[in-house]
């Protein structure tokens, strides 16, 4: 261990006490034993599934921890300098200085209230590194440099006035402003689209390499670490699972853990032919507004026949689960109409019946809202049995088990409360809340993207044997490709309100694509290294043959 | 058994404040449940000169017309508590459902409930109970009923406010989709999730209901003589204050003593909820 290293993390241990029932205070070690080096101008990429400690270290860092949690152990040394050791007023005076932060969602993180250039060069300001003027215009510089438009006026727009991509971009200038050594990326793409997250990878790469920072790059998407980091460390509860070069972790996994995670695909789905007979569910010609002018949709026409899987996908804003709200009926459309088992559904929900609410069920992204958290697990998965079936008691809690053991959890969970269970199991009690109205629809708006990879990849996996068994059909509204290309029958492409293709998977998936499904399908990063600059510059030379 | 476990379990893990109003609560509503059995006189009887001081037979003194004062005390939270304790029940029952209908239903029915509510919270509520109770026949009934109808409107605000924040989650729209009634709505998916700032408010509102009642009774429209309540044992007594004789602040300070304990066991019972939220 050489003292030329910028960043050393030796034995690094950072736990949480809790307390149990009888007054006994219980020692819960989050992060265990965590070493590792960084140069200057080096990237580390932390990996991992949620809960396994990456924020955390990031955190550490920081020479900051959660409340109830604390560093128990080790010692972070910035420039030698053992930060642990320091004063709170000293930790604050690095922070933001020598370690800048940048957070998930940057929406969140950036007052409403300010704008966004006072925001930025606060830091610097606030510890007095530069004058206001200085850095205001360094700042400036820093917004040419990332590629925000309109860089001399950028700072005074209000944090609602700029998109999503480019405010996490915002955020990483505000990170620089005050020439950090070190910045600690805590997933700063995973809220954005595939290409809105493109552009922020290629500028936080930039900015790394223009600026010789070092940085923490924290993600659970192994192909987007892959584009930026030198190094990765993989971990798994808390602990380190491998660690080695980026190209090392890539191509050459020694641990099993990090092989799963490198090769995680899902089970390809074999495409259904359409059937000649009329289809489960029409869509036509729909449009659709929320204030009466303004069209999230314009003339959406699709089909989807019994026991396949439809999926649209397309960024956020482009009106997927704006058409679901008016499939199910939370929203009339201003035109068109929805035919469904051959009739048509009535536009308000309030003139839909049972029969009809029952064969139409819905899963929704965020298992957590989506169920109350005062229900039991029982409760909550009885309650359409009841309501649809009549059936109550004994026989109500016979098929509730029955549900549970279908989506493999078991009988045990029957008197859980939601927040007793892991992100996985709530989804799948969502899944078994909307099986238990028996429906021949089931809508799934984004029903993986909150969970990590394999975890996501055990939810698809019993979609695809539950639609088996009870050829249930699928409306799968997701901005994921690779989930698309899994479990789909046929995939409507949306983008801004309207359809751009539709078909059966295998003619959506094959050229000639017109320019933004070609350009969605190159977003997806893959693993492989060097992928990112391939695809900027194979983009730059068609923009300069155009 | 199991019942008393419970209480036991719940008393350890309560803060001392919490025990504290526990304790004097529980004396005051054993002192009204058995009033006949506690009190040393009968309330209405004279039994002695007018403002005597504190003695080993009047252990409070008595009153302006010499009668015992500890026993008024304790014959008089009665009246406190069953007023101020249904008009708050009654408050609370009409302005959660109300205003949880209000958040549920949305659009015009909302439009014409919160301004409804608007309209009686213009004007100013002491002035409007006095107004109505002085038309009224004064009786128990009319005044619950009264004190319950006026409160209501604080509580249907908040009762409101905070289902607005959990009719949006997807339960509640996925409740909605399965076709639930809006009751099935209100009383499952909002209500539970709804209780810890009922809860806290109601203790709030109880002492308020206290107060008003007391201020009522001080004002004459109140408990009629010559029953009591610790309102009209001040109002009764205040005349003695020019003469330095303590009497009207001893009933004073068992309001005091009462309001305070509610919200010590409140505050303590509302972080113990909020921390239950877990998911939320």
């Amino acid at each position: 261990m050489s003292d030329s290293h910028f960043l050393q993390v030796s034995n690094l241990e950072v736990s949480a006490s809790i307390n149990m029932p009888g007054d006994k205070r219980k020692k819960i070690i989050l992060v265990d034993n965590i070493s590792f080096n960084l140069q200057r101008g080096e990237v580390i990429g932390l990996i991992g599934e949620s809960g396994a400690g990456k924020s955390t270290i990031g955190l550490a860092a920081l020479a900051f921890a959660r409340s109830g949690c604390g560093i128990t152990g080790g010692s972070i040394k910035i420039n030698g300098l053992d930060i642990l050791s320091l004063s709170d007023r000293e930790k604050n005076k690095i922070r933001g200085t020598q370690v800048a932060y940048v957070a998930q969602s940057a929406a969140a993180a950036f007052n409403p209230a300010h704008r966004i250039g006072d925001q930025v060069i606060e830091v610097a300001i606030q510890h007095k590194l530069m004058s206001k003027k200085q850095a205001l215009s360094y700042a400036n510089d820093l917004y040419a440099k990332l590629g925000l438009p309109d860089p001399e006026n950028f700072g005074r727009r209000y944090p609602h006035q700029v998109s999503g991509g480019q405010l996490q971009r915002a955020m990483t200038v505000m990170a620089l402003c005050a020439k950090p050594d070190l910045i600690i990326f805590d997933e700063p793409t995973t809220a954005l689209d595939v290409t809105t997250q493109i552009e922020v990878l290629a500028t936080i790469k930039n900015a790394i390499k223009d600026t010789g920072v070092a940085a923490l790059y924290i993600t659970h998407d192994l192909a987007v670490v892959a584009q930026v980091s030198d190094f990765i460390m993989v971990l798994r509860q808390g602990k380190m699972i491998e660690f080695g070069t980026t190209d090392a972790i890539i191509n050459h996994a020694q641990q099993k853990y990090t092989q799963e995670l490198v090769s995680i695909r899902v089970a390809e789905k074999i495409e259904q032919a359409q059937p000649s007979v009329r289809p489960l569910l029409e869509i036509n010609h729909i449009d659709a507004a929320y204030d009466g002018s303004n069209k999230v949709l314009e003339d959406v026409t699709l089909h989807l026949h019994a026991g396949q899987t439809l999926s649209i996908v397309g960024e956020s804003g482009s009106g997927k689960s704006t058409l679901a709200r008016v499939i199910t009926g939370l929203l009339s459309p201003l035109q068109g109409n929805i035919v469904f088992q051959g009739v048509e559904l009535s536009a308000e929900l309030k003139n839909r019946d049972i029969e009809q609410l029952r064969e139409l069920q819905m899963i929704y992204q965020m298992a957590d809202v989506a169920m109350n958290p005062r229900h039991t697990i029982g409760q909550i998965i009885g309650r359409p049995i009841e309501f649809y079936h009549g059936i109550k008691g004994a026989q109500q809690r016979r098929e509730t088990i029955e549900l549970l053991d279908q989506i493999e959890l078991g009988e045990k969970y029957i008197d859980r409360y939601p927040a007793e269970l892991s992100g996985g199991q709530k989804q799948r009690v969502c899944i078994a809340r909307a099986l238990a109205a028996k429906p021949s629809l089931i809508i799934c708006d984004e029903v993986t993207s909150a969970l990590d990879p394999l975890v996501a990849d055990g939810i698809l996996q019993l979609l695809m044997s539950l639609q088996k068994e009870h050829n249930y059909a699928y409306l799968f509204i997701t901005h994921d490709l690779a989930t698309v290309k899994a479990i789909s029958d046929s995939i409507a492409v949306m983008y801004q309100g309207s359809l751009v293709r539709f078909g059966q998977k295998s003619a959506v998936l094959s050229p000639p694509f017109d320019d933004y499904t070609q350009m969605l399908l190159s977003s997806v990063p893959e693993m492989e290294l060097g992928w990112l600059e391939r695809i900027l510059a194979s983009r730059k030379m068609q923009s300069a043959d155009h | 058994m199991k019942v008393i476990n419970a209480l036991s379990k719940l008393c350890i893990n309560l803060t001392w404040a919490a025990r504290i109003g526990l304790f004097s609560l529980c004396i005051f509503a054993l002192a009204a449940i058995f009033a006949p059995i506690v009190s040393p006189y009968d309330p209405h009887a004279i039994v002695g000169d007018v403002w005597e001081p504190l003695s080993a037979s009047f252990w409070l003194g008595t009153d302006q017309l010499g009668r015992d004062l500890l026993s008024r005390l304790i014959h008089g939270a009665r009246n406190t508590f069953f007023i101020a304790g249904a008009a708050t029940l009654l408050s609370f029952f009409m302005g959660t459902f109300l205003g949880f209908l209000a958040a549920v239903s949305g659009g015009k029915a909302d439009q014409l409930l919160s301004r409804l509510n608007d309209l009686m919270m213009a004007i100013p509520t002491l002035i409007f109970a006095l107004v109505v109770l002085s038309v009224l026949p004064a009786n128990m009934i009319v005044l619950i009923l009264v004190m319950g109808v006026l409160d209501s409107t604080r509580v249907f605000r908040l009762s409101r406010a905070v289902a607005v924040d959990i009719v949006v989650m997807d339960f509640v729209e996925s409740a909605r989709l399965r076709g639930e009634k809006t009751l099935w709505i209100i009383f499952r998916e909002i209500l539970p999730n709804a209780l810890s700032p009922l809860f806290a408010e109601f203790g709030l509102r109880f002492a308020f209901a206290v107060l008003f009642l007391s201020t009522l009774s001080f004002l004459g429209l109140g408990i009629q003589p010559p029953d009591a309540d610790w309102g009209s044992m001040v109002k009764e007594n205040k005349d003695g204050i020019v003469f330095g004789i303590p009497a009207a602040l001893i009933p004073a300070a068992a309001i005091a003593i009462l309001t305070i304990s509610i919200n010590l066991v409140v505050d303590s019972i509302l972080s113990r909820t909020s921390s239950l939220k877990g998911g939320r």
